[in-house]
């Protein structure tokens, strides 16, 4: 590194922030960049499982309230493509890289939903276990990117409100309401043990080290688990997890190792879904081409 | 039924289905903050229809979700024209700008109704449509010499016209060709009973969680 | 375009910097800045301006000695001690 670099380094780790037009070491802005364009990824394709069950939501409420989350999504991509964009690299190319599967997303947005429950479980947990990273990213060296990560968490607030009301008011159903909250987690465990990536001790992660991120997954693995598994297990639910235990001394939650194989598989565009969701996205932008050109393209 | 529970539902019915078809568009419309844009408008005529559901059941002694949901497929009284699957963005937008020109006419005659609830719940709403018509009128101006735009809009113009009785249907036909800018191709207003062809399969998934356990609060 | 979103919270704040939209002219701005920045109500006012219009000014040159102008360039307490001695007023901790 070059003694500039270093400086900013030191920088960096002392608190200092970044904007836009700051000189950054190339290898700060490639990976702000990857990390940051993955963020605006999964916000747009997380749209795609949820959108469906707008369509069938079971009463008014409900259809405002997912109709509302899933547009929430659609703004944090927006606010995520541009904070991207000013770092050099548009809006376009990030969705064709998307498309062609050169970019990635995250791996919960690569499994199917299959009933009322799943709607109910993403919103409660997986919102949830997004929500820690994001609270992680407020104190992200890259200003913009902090900035916008206060308004996401703030409308995050009611998805993971509508998911725990969708989720007790199923638990206080009939059983086969309940039945469908259990099924739901018991699909949904393990790619949401993945969801936090593979343990990197903080001094190992280049991430942190550079303060795009502040926390480490292990870390950030056990908030949720501690947030959580509690709520869980006191609506009589459980978790498909025999493993699944708090150390009451050390107060670390031991667990079956995650599957990173099937994490990595899955992440490189081979999920369940992941074909099928990229088809569909591409289909919808090809059509839509035209109206880009009418709009968008400048005059000036 | 009541004369005011049967104008209510037309009405609720429109703004369900609408919103409900406008919904479809969350996540895949042409660019972002269009995408943004857009789902309020849907959420806002689902909100709409809320309303106007809640006022009716009232009279009907059932609850808005009961109404909203719950009825046989013939028993809604939507028009076709909003029924109507437009997943390519030139109808989707066409259909937008000309529901908006009809509902504004519509709302207008509902604002000075005698039943103060009516006007009350009409006056309310179209606080909110003023948007809607922004919204509406900045597409048409931009897309105004769009081929594909007004191909759209004359195919749907019929339709359009339908939503509204004859004396309305001709205020339509006036203001309609102002906001454009230019005259849409004549067409005969379709007519306002019976459903369309894709009415059954809509209704079969809105309604499919909700007939899964019958009763049951969701 | 780019358009830059200032966003007022409430009455009597400062209108901030709130992110940026891209519309291809003012009607189309308003309607996605409206959306993007005040859904929720949670908005008093917006300011929107092209991005073109705005200019930045970022450096501020401190090359020779500006205390003058700045509360940290005034130490007046060996000054006020003295002053308080000559007119016997000087406080016990002083004598």
């Amino acid at each position: 590194m070059t003694a500039r670099e270093v400086e900013f380094k030191e920088y960096v780790q002392g608190g200092g922030q970044v904007e836009t037009g700051d000189w950054m070491p190339d290898e700060y802005r490639a990976r702000l960049v990857k990390f940051i364009e993955m963020h605006g990824n999964s916000e747009l394709m997380g749209v795609l499982p949820e959108r469906e069950w707008i369509l069938r939501a079971p009463t008014l409420q409900r259809k405002l309230a997912l109709t509302a989350k899933v547009q929430d999504e659609v703004g944090h991509a927006q606010l995520i493509y541009r904070v991207v964009e000013d770092l050099g690299k548009p809006r376009e190319q990030c969705l064709d890289d998307l498309i062609s599967g050169t970019s990635k997303f995250h791996n919960v947005f690569h499994y199917p939903t299959k009933t009322w429950g799943d709607v109910g479980v993403i919103a409660w947990l997986v919102d949830a276990a997004a929500i820690i990273s994001q609270k992680a990213l407020l104190k992200c060296s890259y200003a913009p990117y902090a900035r916008i990560m206060k308004k996401i968490c703030w409308e995050e607030s009611f998805h993971i409100l509508h998911g725990r009301d969708v989720v007790l008011t199923l638990v206080n159903g009939t059983d086969e309401q309940r039945g469908l909250v259990q099924e739901a987690i018991d699909r949904w465990w393990a790619p949401l043990m993945q969801f936090h990536g593979n343990p990197i001790a903080a001094d190992a992660d280049p991430m942190v080290e550079w303060r795009i991120k502040s926390q480490a997954n292990e870390e950030a693995r056990q908030q949720f688990l501690d947030g959580y598994v509690p709520q869980i297990w006191e609506l009589g639910l459980s978790v498909p997890d025999p493993a699944l235990q708090k150390d009451e001394e050390t107060e670390v939650w031991h667990y079956s190792e995650p599957d990173w194989e099937e994490l990595k598989h899955v992440v490189t565009g081979h999920g369940p879904k992941s074909q099928e969701r990229l088809d569909f996205r591409r289909r919808f932008r090809d059509q839509e081409a035209w109206v880009r050109q009418a709009v968008l393209a400048d005059a000036a | 039924m009541s004369e005011r529970a049967q104008r209510l539902l037309q009405i609720a019915d429109d703004e369900l289905v609408l919103g409900w078809r406008d919904s479809e568009w969350t996540g895949i419309a042409p660019f972002l903050e269009e995408d943004v844009a857009f789902s309020s408008i849907a959420q806002n005529e689902i909100g709409h229809a809320r309303a106007l559901y809640e006022l009716a059941a009232r009279d009907l002694d059932m609850t808005a979700d009961e109404l909203a949901f719950d009825r046989p497929p013939e028993e809604y009284r939507c028009a076709p024209f909003v029924e109507l699957r437009l997943m390519d963005w030139a109808d989707t937008i066409a259909r937008r700008v000309l529901y908006e020109a009809a509902d504004a006419i519509r709302l207008e005659v509902l604002k000075s109704d005698p039943d103060p609830e009516l006007a009350g719940l009409a006056a309310k709403m179209d606080r909110e449509e003023v948007y809607h018509r922004l919204h509406a009128q900045m597409w048409a101006d931009r897309l105004r010499n769009e081929p594909r735009f007004r191909t759209s809009v004359n195919a749907l113009w019929g339709q359009a016209l339908g939503v509204l009785d004859a004396e309305l249907a001709a205020v339509l036909a006036e203001r309609a060709p102002e906001q454009l800018g230019w005259t849409p191709a004549t067409a005969a207003p379709a007519a306002r009973n019976g459903h369309s062809e894709g009415f059954r399969e809509l209704w079969d998934e809105m309604t499919m969680v909700r007939r899964s356990i019958p009763g049951a609060s969701w | 375009m780019i358009y830059e979103v200032f966003r007022q919270e409430r009455k009597g704040q400062a209108f901030q910097h709130a992110g940026s939209i891209t519309a291809p002219n003012d009607a189309f701005a308003e309607a996605y800045a409206r959306e993007q920045y005040g859904r929720r109500q949670e908005s008093e006012a917006l300011w929107l301006v092209p991005r073109t219009a705005l200019r930045e000014v970022s450096d501020f040159p401190d090359e020779l000695q500006k205390s003058y102008h700045r509360v940290d360039g005034y130490s007046l307490k060996a000054k006020l001690k003295e002053a308080r001695e000559r007119a016997g007023t000087a406080a016990p901790a002083d004598r």
